[in-house]
């Protein structure tokens, strides 16, 4: 009684781990079935078909491909924006600071459905065709907030010894940049791509309203839910999930590592 | 968003000044001005160009709209959708109310009891942002399945007042709980990182019991967590579709359903836009006062 109660959040803990797991856990064993009817829901027989075969249902893999373009090209363009804005605010002084932190704030405290509808209304009303272009802006437009509020925390969160002791040591401010500042927040602004990378790639709200005919990952598999969702959709997941945590901890270990050395040798 | 550092004082403050010092602010305003220009065209004019579809009248044509003041569409859309937007906030806030009671937990963990973890379990936190949100929703069909494990054993029991789970909005909330959780759990953990272990200690040392040194001492702390955590996990569910779509009934649809499909299929832009606003309007006014109350000035 008295080990649960000492240990009793620890285990509450762990068991709120394993809840946001239990989905990700069913989503890809089921990619490993079978089913017996159309509906890829309960556990019917083992199969590596779907594995095997992962493009064999037609416009699963053309709709993943579709979702990459999209999500690397607003990623790109959404990381670059959003980091020269974390730069401006973290390191300059400027006027209508207060007005830049409201417009970075506000498109993260509005719902999806009405991020997407404005879009669209605009989108309507400028007689805009709808398809490719007009989802990668949407999503440009809120992976910009994204990466601003998390590249701000690591600028603000970096040792300022650091490029102290750069300036100590005669570097110029461009040198001082170039190997200490952005090293350093290398993997602040690799870890918001990600972020808004698998935020692009994932959204179905916003890219529905502003898609037209154009059939994104999340858009096929939104149809596919009526007529019952294809195994091979289960496996591409599973091996995005699998590819991107991979990612996200490697790049967490080098940036640790990165950010010891570097304060290693400046209290050494 | 938390205070996530402050802007003014503090070592770090210092030497920004010291570098900015040197600079023209001429360089932060080329530094601002493609991403905000994106935010004000693609964000700011939608919202504007949403206002006024939202005062549209029709020209007879389907699908096709004129320029008016039609205040009136606001009113049908009241009349007509209020139940949904009840409903909707049940959810949402029920959903919020779950997540903050399950978050809270991991959160404490992750801050004061996880050493050398910490970072993985972070890791582990966000993790599920990778798996696809359409996908691990309609997991919760598999895990709620009629015959499964789960609902057999709670209807042994004679807890479900329906005999299911799935289609019911019992669903509807788990889901909304469930996909908008690491959104209740990051804040969380961003403000009770910060508290200092020291002053838990000293309210042992004062002989406040374990509960009492919680609720006096790191509950408070919390707050600014707490207030960040709950906004961003009724925002989105407030607006949210896709788990009502596919975990509840037809009778349980939300707000996001109804704006989606008067949008999309019905093509009634007016009625969808003024059904938008009054949703942005309500969620609006609950911040406003929900910050208020919390005394948080310092959110954003």
């Amino acid at each position: 009684m008295r080990w649960l109660r000492k240990n009793l959040i620890p285990i509450i803990g762990i068991l709120v781990l394993i809840y946001l797991f239990v989905p990700i856990a069913v989503v890809a064993i089921l990619s490993f079935n079978k089913p017996e009817g159309k509906f890829n829901v309960a556990w019917n027989q083992f199969s590596l078909e779907a594995w095997q075969n992962i493009c064999g249902v037609p416009g699963v893999c053309g709709s993943f491909v579709t979702s990459m373009q999209i999500g690397l090209i607003a990623t790109l363009v959404g990381t670059i924006f959003g980091t020269m804005i974390a730069f401006a605010l973290v390191r300059y002084r400027f006027r209508g600071r207060s007005t830049t932190n409201l417009l970075i704030f506000l498109p993260m405290a509005t719902p999806e459905v009405v991020l997407g509808s404005s879009l669209l209304a605009l989108f309507l009303n400028l007689a805009f065709p709808l398809g490719f272009w007009t989802v990668t802006i949407a999503h440009i437009m809120f992976i910009i907030s994204f990466v601003v509020v998390t590249v701000k925390a690591r600028l603000q969160g970096m040792d300022p010894r650091l490029e102290e002791a750069a300036r100590d040591l005669y570097a110029g401010p461009r040198a001082t940049f170039r190997y200490v500042t952005f090293p350093l927040v290398l993997p602040g602004i690799l870890g918001a791509a990600l972020l808004g990378f698998a935020l692009s790639f994932d959204d179905y709200i916003i890219s529905a309203f502003n898609a037209g005919t154009l059939v994104t990952f999340p858009i096929y598999i939104w149809g596919a839910a009526q007529r019952g969702i294809p195994v091979q959709v289960n496996a591409l997941a599973t091996l995005v999930f699998v590819i991107a945590l991979i990612t996200v901890v490697s790049v967490q270990v080098v940036g640790s590592r990165r950010r010891r050395k570097l304060e290693s040798t400046v209290s050494s | 968003m938390p205070a996530l550092a402050p802007t003014s004082g503090g070592s770090s403050g210092v030497v920004i000044s010291g570098a900015a010092a040197q600079r023209r602010p001429r360089t932060a305003y080329l530094l601002l001005i493609p991403g905000l220009a994106w935010l004000a065209i693609f964000f700011v004019v939608p919202l504007i160009s949403l206002f006024f579809t939202s005062l549209q009248a029709p020209t007879g044509k389907s699908g096709v709209y004129q320029p008016a003041f039609e205040v009136s569409n606001y009113l049908v859309a009241i009349q007509e959708y209020w139940p949904t937007f009840v409903k909707s906030f049940i959810y949402s806030g029920t959903a919020t109310v779950l997540a903050l009671i399950i978050a809270y937990p991991l959160a404490y963990f992750i801050a004061f009891r996880a050493g050398k973890w910490r970072a993985l379990l972070l890791v582990l936190v966000v993790a599920p942002f990778f798996a696809s949100f359409l996908l691990r929703t309609y997991a919760w069909r598999t895990i709620l399945a009629d015959e499964g494990f789960i609902t057999s054993f709670l209807n042994a029991l004679h807890l479900l007042p329906q005999g299911r789970i799935l289609n019911t909005p019992i669903a509807v909330v788990l889901g909304l709980t469930y996909n908008f959780l690491p959104f209740m759990i990051l804040p969380l953990y961003a403000a009770l990182e910060r508290i200092d272990p020291r002053l838990v200690e000293a309210a042992g040392d004062l002989y406040a019991s374990p509960f009492t040194g919680f609720r006096k001492v790191i509950w408070p702390l919390s707050l600014p967590g707490v207030v960040a955590g709950t906004l961003l996990t009724f925002i989105p569910a407030s607006g949210d579709y896709i788990n009502a779509t596919l975990l509840g009934a037809p009778s349980d649809r939300m707000v996001g359903n109804a704006i989606q499909t008067n949008f999309l299929q019905f093509r009634d832009y007016p009625i969808a836009s003024a059904l938008s606003f009054i949703l942005m309007a309500i969620i609006l006014a609950v911040v406003f006062v929900y910050i208020r109350r919390a005394g948080t000035e310092d959110l954003v």
